[in-house]
């Protein structure tokens, strides 16, 4: 996997404007060959209006995007080799599960093998029994799966998936991220999936790029965009978080040593472009802390217990540093490891691991 | 279940329906059991009999009748068809068409011949057909039957085009259909029930009116509305209701051959 990978999609400066207001601010961004790329945003981000931009559906107002190097923005949608499962699936009502799967090749002038292919499909995604049915005798995931057998059909060289899975119920929801991640590498055909789920694009992408008011805030692996979070938004949109105003007072063994406030100290993996004296944001993740009752790390925090949350999977513990910020700190529900309940108002201390914190540039 | 707002429980409901079924149907219902009446008479009743259906078809008045139901047929199908065909193309550049410029407008003057009384159309259609020197006669009354047609075959076509989500052409497209190929295979097939319903509507309008053919039509061409009221001035004969009832039967079955189209709703 180390050797150069091709680019499929290549998005150059690509701006959107709609009269006055701007959809998406100068994005740039390429999308690997054989890669399940996620773009993840909150609603309103931009996202959708790129993945449109890249189906055909929305014309480019500056820059390009490129196909296998090949300029597409004068392409109408049905000339560009790129197909799209929609949110609402958009199955044809009138036809049967089989004709809605044959159509994309009975249009691209294969109907001969159309019907063959069209089975194969439907084998991929666990449906050949249904092949006779209307859309409409079927339930949400089961269209969803008709709507990728669809898309996947004339075997496009891009695939774009928008929120699809958006419509399931919970588990259903996760059963599909699995599958959607083995079609992909079954197939070999890169996946471009919008979504504003952020565990589900940690779930299934390859890479991600994090959206927000119509600017790329981040792009990286899931554990990189995770662990390493540029900036406030991606830290608070990207899993639970304790954020932080700090200041950093100086530098010690190349870790950066933070002022919490009320005396309280925490050192932090350096990051460039902080020096001392600068006021940053520090991002805490709550299930990298734990508790204890004595003090064994000599970094540790003083703090006493305000409130225990039961969530089921994980316990959450608020603890008020004292003359501090508040945290939050998660601890798996169970006997094993540091997991331990402090009752209400015992004092406690905070300890973390080496990477439970991080900088954030801006 | 049955709380204070179900309007069965407001006071007089029960006969406020009965009465209101009693005026819409009661003469419909004369009408249609004296059309079996043996007597000669169109009041006094003496049994059941086919006597005037069959007098409809072999009777004096037979030839006369028949050539107006070949005319009213032929025309209703003839303008329905034509009328149905332009309503769709309206629809679809309405309904499909963005937002254009005038587009409201467009709306207007597709429906407004629904409200204008229709005696000012025929009177409008007739002084239109005289200042063009038309001489009058089927033609004038299939072009007439075209124009006032249309926007009856619109509306259900447009309500149902309405109902078609976008994201079907679009998907249409994105799976390699041309813009035509969309239209034929996804959009025409969607709007199916739609057309079909507009079409026996506008057959419907077509069939039944009486005055603006009245008015457009030339001397000696007979539609069966002016066929009937031609005869009635002679005087009420009992043949009339058994024509007055075949034609009822055939705008019921019309009726309800679209009410079970326009129900068979193909995009959930």
């Amino acid at each position: 996997m180390a050797e150069a990978r091709q680019i499929a999609i290549d998005v150059r400066d690509a701006v959107k404007r709609y009269g006055d207001f701007t959809a998406l601010k100068r994005i740039s961004l390429s999308i690997h060959d054989n890669e399940f790329f996620t773009l993840l945003g909150p609603s309103g981000c931009g996202k959708t209006t790129l993945l449109r931009m890249i189906a055909g559906f929305e014309d480019v107002t500056e820059g390009g995007i490129f196909l296998y190097g090949k300029e597409i923005e004068d392409l109408p949608p049905n000339r560009r080799p790129v197909n799209t499962v929609f949110q609402n699936y958009a199955l044809f009502p009138h036809m049967t599960v089989l004709e809605n799967v044959m159509f994309p090749l009975e249009m691209l002038g294969k109907g001969r093998e159309a019907r063959a292919r069209a089975g194969e499909m439907l084998e991929l995604v666990q449906l050949s029994q249904f092949a006779n049915r209307k859309p409409n005798q079927l339930s949400g995931g089961q269209q969803q799966r008709v709507a990728l057998a669809r898309a996947l059909a004339p075997q496009p060289k891009v695939l774009l998936l928008d929120e699809p899975l958006s419509a399931l119920d919970l588990k259903l929801r996760k059963a599909m991220q699995i599958e959607l991640k083995h079609i992909q590498r079954e197939t070999g055909i890169t996946f471009i999936f919008v979504t504003h789920d952020q565990e589900e694009a940690l779930t299934m992408s390859d890479r991600i790029a994090v959206m927000s008011a119509g600017e790329l805030q981040q792009l990286g692996t899931p554990g990189e965009i995770y662990e390493y979070p540029r900036n406030m938004f991606v830290a608070d949109f990207i899993g639970e978080t304790n954020l932080l105003e700090v200041s950093v007072d100086a530098f010690a063994e190349g870790r950066a040593v933070c002022h919490l406030g009320g005396g309280h100290e925490m050192k932090v993996d350096a990051v460039e472009g902080i020096g001392v004296g600068s006021k940053v944001h520090l991002s805490v993740r709550p299930e990298r802390l734990f508790l204890t009752d004595e003090k064994i790390d000599p970094d540790a925090l003083h703090a006493t217990v305000l409130e225990n949350v039961f969530v089921g999977t994980n316990i959450m513990t608020i603890v008020d540093l004292d003359d501090g910020p508040n945290f939050t700190i998660r601890a798996a529900n169970s006997d094993r490891g540091n997991a331990r309940v402090f009752p209400e108002g015992s004092p406690v201390f905070v300890n973390g691991d080496r990477g439970a914190a991080r900088l954030l540039v801006d | 279940m049955a709380s204070n707002t179900d309007v069965r429980n407001y006071p007089g409901f029960v006969g406020i329906t009965i009465l209101c079924l009693v005026i819409l149907y009661a003469p419909l219902i004369v009408v249609t059991v004296y059309s079996f009446n043996a007597s000669a008479s169109i009041t006094v009743w003496e049994g059941v009999s086919l006597r005037w259906y069959a007098d409809v078809f072999t009777g004096p008045d037979s030839e006369k009748f028949k050539t107006a139901a070949v005319n009213s047929f032929s025309i209703a199908i003839m303008a329905a068809t034509t009328a149905t065909v332009i309503a769709t193309c309206a629809a679809t550049a309405m309904v499909r068409g963005g937002r254009f410029r005038g587009r409201t407008l467009s709306f207007g003057l597709i429906s407004l011949p629904l409200m204008v009384p229709e005696i000012v159309t025929a009177v409008a259609t007739l002084i239109f057909f005289n200042a063009i020197g038309f001489t009058r006669g089927y033609t004038t009354i299939l072009a007439a039957h075209i124009a006032f047609c249309i926007p009856f075959a619109y509306l259900p076509i447009a309500a149902r085009m309405q109902g078609i989500e976008g994201t079907y052409e679009q998907a249409a497209q994105d799976l390699y259909a041309t813009k035509v190929q969309a239209f034929r295979y996804v959009l025409l097939p969607l709007m199916g029930p739609g057309i079909i319903s507009g079409f026996l509507l506008a057959f419907i309008i077509s069939l039944d009116d009486f005055i603006i053919t009245n008015f457009v039509k030339g001397a000696g061409v007979e539609t069966l509305p002016t066929a009937i009221f031609g005869s009635v001035k002679q005087g009420i004969k009992p043949n009339i209701m058994a024509i007055s009832t075949m034609l009822l039967g055939v705008s019921v079955v019309m009726v309800t051959i679209s009410y079970f189209v326009s129900k068979k709703d193909n995009t959930q």
